[in-house]
């Protein structure tokens, strides 16, 4: 087993509403990732995936608040730090942070070079320029980016340029942890294809450590990551090596979720598209049980009689246990499954 | 086996410019497409392709600089509000974004009320409306008495395409034009979606148009699939033969980009 | 609806806006029924009455009078002399009047009040003194003229037969009146102005005008403007082409400018109240046309319109039911503001003499117009200026904070 680079004991953060409501978006997460690894976030919208990523990099700003839980670095707890400290420690050298519309945040007016100057002088303010650009001029080459991008501004590029960019800028300090949140769903196709050899080649090259990839399109993290997990309201439904979690999926969503794939490969159209139905509960009020239960087909009264623990059983093509938090065991599942 | 279908909507030359002179765009240049009745057409294109301007034009709700829309073999004539109105009983649409596809001043009810005015229903008893949204509703699995007196924002995203839908169910047009009705919900409530459009063409043999820039989608759901780039058509023909054998490079390139999970998804290629 | 108004009210901001401006609205409702005088009734004679109460002089003579042992030297002296005005008289004395620094001693105000008497002269040479400041040693040297006299005053009356004077009574300094038995009061707020007239009931009034003319200049405005902008932004092409043409005309001339010169050539006579918010409206809906059209073109591409159109709706149906509501918070916006910007036209036009006639009615800025026109800044009579300044400002204020109220309920964008 690697050395542990991301591990989340029990995470619990909320949103609070304009009414003053609390809506419990990441519920009890726990996680680890070992150096070398990628682990893809799935789910639906409002899961709380893009609030479990945002709770990650330690940046509470309301309404977002921190309830309980510890999110640790390679061995350096980093919850319940400030914003302020979060930034200057922990934001570029332990964990970068790439939303969707990251390419969106690079100021118009700066050269990119600027950026990357920034980013390293929070951490080392006495660095020289020329130091900077080497620096910047190696790792864009190593990545396959041209150095000319240097010295551009971000409205001379292209949109999956600008977001291979950013990514390049925020891994420059080669952090441990890398969150991407959907970081190539407003492109095209074929940018899309760059941006996730770039991040390939990232893992590959050691700039960073490990990573988080969060997207709704289960093809992509399918070809991303090594491991996926499923997050269902707030909560891990699901996770194992991506193999088994899109052939052989064992929580009934996780199933229904992989039920949805559409890819351009022959035979798709032969299977018939599932559909759950249904909407996710309300976040305000999470129900007592299994949160799925109302809209899963096996569910019997017991499911929503008691809070359903993760269960661990091993893994057919992993050292690490797969998880998943459904009532009924491995056997009865496939038994079930089988007889569809 | 389009052979044996009637022509349902055709085009030659259809061009789209913007502008005048030296800022003229040529958003949709020359396509010929010939649409066949009871058929799912995918026109697949990215962002930029022209595909929305020509769906557009399609609908009549923009028009066209150069070449000509026949519909069901006649050339179409919308030169007057009236003729426009005749025609749109032939044609409609199910857009992109739900949330923004409703008047969130109005109720349910009223968005249904109108279709069935539209169809001529205006003087029919109440009862005999409300039987009619009644089964417009469960035909997209929606109950129509928890609908009533709501207004759609309280709708989910899933539920609020499913009632443009139903919309159509009332209509009853011709062909429905469908311009990404799927991109903006969750993969849940994407496959509910598809379901009813099939439903729409095996029940009501509507000629359905598609249009997506997911070639995965295009796949699953069309008979037959048009591939466009920079305002062209540069590849059409059967699903199967297009997806699966593709001829065209940007085809080859369109697919090749595309996750796979069946086969090894090669990145070298970019 | 019934959700966006509980909203709306739940606005910390919009609420303190309504109040003020509610209070605005109320008084000038409610006052006039209680003080049914006419505002514009000349009452005193002579311009600007300090405020207070006024007895009648007659009235406490002949009344029942009282002997009080208290020190009434102390008592008038204070009044008539502040700690500034002796502040004053030092540095006076000390700069022109060659008294020594040590002589004076403010504490012993008869003795400063003897030495000011001394040596105070209106026509000595004062360098280095401002024309007001000048004028204003020359007051406080009348008000303490004659201050330190104690003999009693004598009042006669004219013997009708012989034409002599007899006299009738003597007034002691120690004899005082119950302000009860004085039958004839009469008690001005905020005193009067140059006219001699209840400048309270006057700012009611004008306040109650200006807010007309206000209201008038803003539905103009805003109806004009939701008007074009809703054409112009809807059709598009040609006719888009001219409002905007238009439109940018009336917006390249600076408003101001324009403003003045219709009014000008109105004529003094006609410039009624209505036709001065005429006039304001008429020149002001440059910017809700603008905005309103911008507004318009991004809803015209919404699906929703797309689909009213496929639905066969008339034009004149789409622009009412599928733009104008998501419009309405909007437009009642701009209207707030076209309302608070009216009210500064007219002030602004008023201040140059070229607001509504003078006779009919009082405005805010014809209150301002007045007082400056007879120098009530300079004369330190503030009572005929500042609550004029107030409740501009106020009238601005609560109208403005509405506004930013109602923005950051209508745009989610802005909510924290």
């Amino acid at each position: 087993m690697g050395k542990v680079m991301l591990e989340v004991k029990n995470l619990k953060t909320k949103y609070v509403t304009r009414q003053r409501e609390d809506v419990f978006a990441v519920d009890g997460v726990s996680l680890k990732i070992e150096e070398g690894k990628s682990l893809g976030v799935a789910g639906e919208s409002g899961c709380g995936k893009s609030t479990l990523a945002l709770s990650l990099i330690g940046y509470y700003f309301p309404p977002l608040h921190y309830i309980s839980g510890d999110i640790i670095i390679d061995g350096k707890n980093i919850s319940g730090m400030k914003p302020d400290e979060v930034r200057k420690k922990v934001l570029g050298t332990e964990v970068a942070y790439i939303p969707q519309a990251a390419m969106n945040a690079l100021n118009p007016t700066q050269k990119i070079i600027r950026f990357i100057e920034d980013v390293i002088h929070v951490h080392d303010p006495k660095a020289t320029k020329k130091d900077i650009y080497d620096k910047a001029k190696e790792r864009f080459a190593v990545l396959g980016l041209p150095e000319e991008v240097l010295q551009k501004h971000a409205v001379e590029l292209s949109g999956g340029m600008k977001q291979r960019t950013v990514i390049a800028i925020s891994t420059i300090l080669s952090p441990k942890v890398l969150i991407a949140d959907e970081p190539s769903s407003a492109l095209d196709v074929t940018s899309q294809k760059m941006v996730i050899k770039m991040m390939r080649e990232l893992m590959e090259k050691g700039f960073i450590r490990s990573m988080i990839f969060i997207t709704h399109e289960l093809p992509l993290l399918y070809n991303v990551t090594d491991d996926i997990m499923v997050m269902y309201a707030g909560q891990i439904v699901e996770r194992g090596t991506a193999r088994e979690m899109v052939f052989d999926p064992l929580h009934p969503y996780t199933k229904g979720l992989m039920g949805s794939i559409i890819v351009p490969e022959e035979g798709v159209r032969e299977n018939k598209l599932v559909a759950i139905p249904g909407t996710p509960p309300n976040l305000k009020h999470p129900p007592k049980g299994c949160r799925f239960a109302d809209r899963c087909k096996y569910a019997s009264p017991t499911c929503t009689a008691m809070e359903v623990p993760n269960l661990e059983v091993p893994s057919k093509e992993s050292d690490a246990n797969r998880e998943y938090r459904c009532l009924m065991s491995v056997r009865k599942i496939r038994e079930v499954y089988e007889n569809e | 086996m389009s052979e044996k279908r009637a022509q349902c909507l055709t085009g030659k030359g259809v061009t789209k410019v913007f502008g005048l002179g030296d800022k003229k765009t040529v958003a949709v240049d020359h396509v010929d497409f010939d649409f066949r009745e009871g058929e799912i057409i995918s026109i697949v294109g990215e962002s930029g392709s022209g595909k929305t301007t020509l769906s557009k034009m399609l609908l009549g709700l923009i028009s066209v600089s150069e070449g000509e829309v026949m519909f069901q073999g006649k050339p179409r004539d919308i030169s007057t509000n009236q003729k426009k109105k005749e025609y749109w009983k032939g044609i409609q649409a199910i857009f992109q974004d739900p949330f923004s596809s409703y008047n969130t001043f109005n109720k349910i009810d009223s968005v249904l009320l109108d279709c069935i005015n539209m169809r001529g229903g205006k003087s029919l008893p109440y009862d005999q409306k409300f039987e009619m949204m009644r089964e417009a509703c469960s035909f997209v699995n929606l109950e129509f008495k928890e609908l009533t007196n709501k207004y759609p924002f309280e709708l989910s995203g899933g539920q609020m395409q499913r009632l443009m839908i139903a919309r159509i169910f009332l209509l009853k047009p011709k062909i429905l034009l469908a311009d990404e009705p799927t991109s903006m919900i969750d993969a849940c409530s994407r496959a509910t979606i598809l379901d009813m459009l099939l439903k729409l063409r095996d029940e009501i043999n509507m000629t359905i148009i598609f249009i997506t820039h997911d070639i995965g989608l295009a796949y699953y759901i069309s008979d037959s699939v048009y591939i466009m780039e920079h305002g062209k058509f540069v590849e059409h023909g059967k699903a199967e033969d297009v997806i699966l054998h593709p001829k065209a490079t940007y085809t080859q390139r369109l697919i090749n980009d595309v996750p796979k999970i069946y086969e090894e998804w090669d990145l070298s290629t970019v | 609806m019934k959700n966006t108004l509980r909203q709306v009210f739940h606005s910390p901001k919009f609420v303190i806006g309504f109040v003020i401006f509610a209070a605005l609205l109320l008084t000038t409702i409610i006052y006039p029924i209680i003080v049914t005088a006419d505002p514009l009734e000349m009452v005193g004679n002579g311009n600007f009455f300090k405020p207070g109460t006024y007895v009648s002089v007659k009235d406490s003579v002949e009344g029942t009078r009282y002997t009080l042992n208290v020190d009434v030297k102390a008592g008038s002296l204070d009044s008539k002399i502040s700690a500034e005005d002796k502040e004053s008289m030092k540095e006076w004395l000390t700069k022109f009047g060659g008294v020594a620094e040590a002589d004076i001693n403010l504490e012993d105000t008869e003795g400063l009040i003897a030495l000011w008497e001394a040596n105070y002269s209106e026509d000595a040479d004062q360098p280095g003194l401002t024309a007001s400041r000048k004028k204003y040693f020359v007051r406080l040297n009348k008000n303490i003229d004659g201050v330190l006299l104690d003999s009693d005053v004598i009042i006669a009356q004219k013997d009708p037969e012989t034409g002599e004077l007899v006299e009738s009574a003597t007034i002691g300094s120690k004899e005082f009146v119950n302000t009860k038995d004085v039958a004839n009061k009469k008690t001005f707020i905020l005193g009067t102005d140059n006219f001699g007239r209840d400048v309270l009931t006057e700012l009611v009034d004008a306040t109650k005008t200006s807010l007309r003319v206000g209201l008038i200049a803003g539905i103009i405005a805003t109806l004009i403007g939701l008007f074009l902008g809703l054409i112009s932004g809807y059709m598009g092409g040609v006719v888009d082409d001219l409002i905007m043409f238009i439109t940018n005309m009336f917006t390249v001339i600076p408003s101001f400018v324009l403003l003045i010169l219709i009014s000008y050539s109105v004529g003094q006579n006609a410039r009624g109240v209505n036709l001065v918010g005429i006039i304001i409206g008429l020149t002001s809906w440059t910017w809700t046309t603008r905005s309103v059209r911008s507004q318009v073109i991004s809803l015209r591409n919404r699906d929703h319109v797309n689909l009213s159109k496929l639905s066969g709706h008339s034009m004149m149906r789409i622009v009412l039911t599928d733009i104008l509501p998501y419009l309405a918070s909007y437009v009642v916006m701009a209207f707030i503001l076209q309302i608070s910007s009216g009210i500064l036209s007219e002030a602004q036009l008023s201040m140059l003499g070229l607001g509504p006639s003078t006779s009919n009615a009082a405005t805010l800025g014809l209150m301002m117009n007045w007082a400056t026109a007879y120098a009530a800044p300079l004369n330190g009579s503030w009572w005929a200026y500042f609550p004029v300044v107030v409740t501009i400002a106020l009238i601005a204020f609560s109208l403005n904070l509405m506004n930013t109220g109602l923005d950051q309920v209508f745009n989610p964008q802005l909510r924290d």
